[in-house]
């Protein structure tokens, strides 16, 4: 039991609260990426993966902290299917932007340094 | 425990106002429509947290699940809206 002021914390938070500071930090990086990349695709790379993370570490952690009861299967239904949507729409988005004719971002070719244009 | 979440919440909070960006300059729709599915995401994490701030946990866990099924209906329908040629 870990009193920290006034709040004592069971085992069970503290893994909650380790969990739901993971998510946060993915959920965090996933925006940094959604907004600095180059290019819809490269931005579609960071938020598929990086909210999928995010939201199943921060379901577990709550699961964690709520015990074993029905609301904990129920959440473990919405990660099931978060895990399973997520990807999915992310792909889907994909082929939409591909299909409608979005070229992928390519680095402008750098002139080398002996002056003459790179093959 | 419950001012942990509370922060967390308001951590989301401004995650969604960063991707809100996104959404208002995003050069094309369907870097919008990416933006829009990563702030609904971002609800669904919002949601859980706030059932357990509230106390009633039964209640919020169901409005998640609808909102996740709706969130990902509604990015299949639009990228099926968004598909033909030059249309985005």
């Amino acid at each position: 039991m870990l009193t920290l002021g006034n709040t004592n914390l069971a085992a069970n938070d503290i893994c909650a609260i380790v969990l739901i500071v993971g998510g946060l930090f993915f959920f965090f990086t996933s925006t940094v990426g959604l907004l600095r990349f180059p290019d819809l695709y490269s931005r579609m790379h960071a938020t598929g993966k990086g909210d999928t993370l995010a939201v199943l570490l921060i379901i577990s952690g709550a699961i964690v902290h709520h015990g074993l009861n029905l609301n904990s299967a129920k959440l473990t239904l919405i990660a099931l299917f978060v895990f399973i949507a997520n990807p999915t729409a992310t792909h889907a988005i994909g082929r939409a932007a591909y299909r409608c004719g979005i070229k992928p971002w390519r680095r402008k070719p750098e002139p080398s340094n002996s002056g003459e244009p790179k093959k | 425990m419950n001012t942990f979440f509370v922060y967390v919440d308001l951590f989301l909070g401004f995650l969604v106002l960063a991707c809100l960006y996104r959404v208002v300059t995003g050069p094309t729709t369907i870097d919008r429509m990416i933006a829009v599915g990563a702030i609904g995401t971002k609800t669904l994490a919002i949601l859980i947290l706030i059932g357990f701030i509230f106390g009633r946990v039964e209640m919020f866990v169901d409005i998640c699940t609808v909102y996740a099924l709706l969130n990902f209906l509604g990015t299949l329908a639009t990228t099926k809206f968004f598909e033909e040629k030059g249309k985005c």
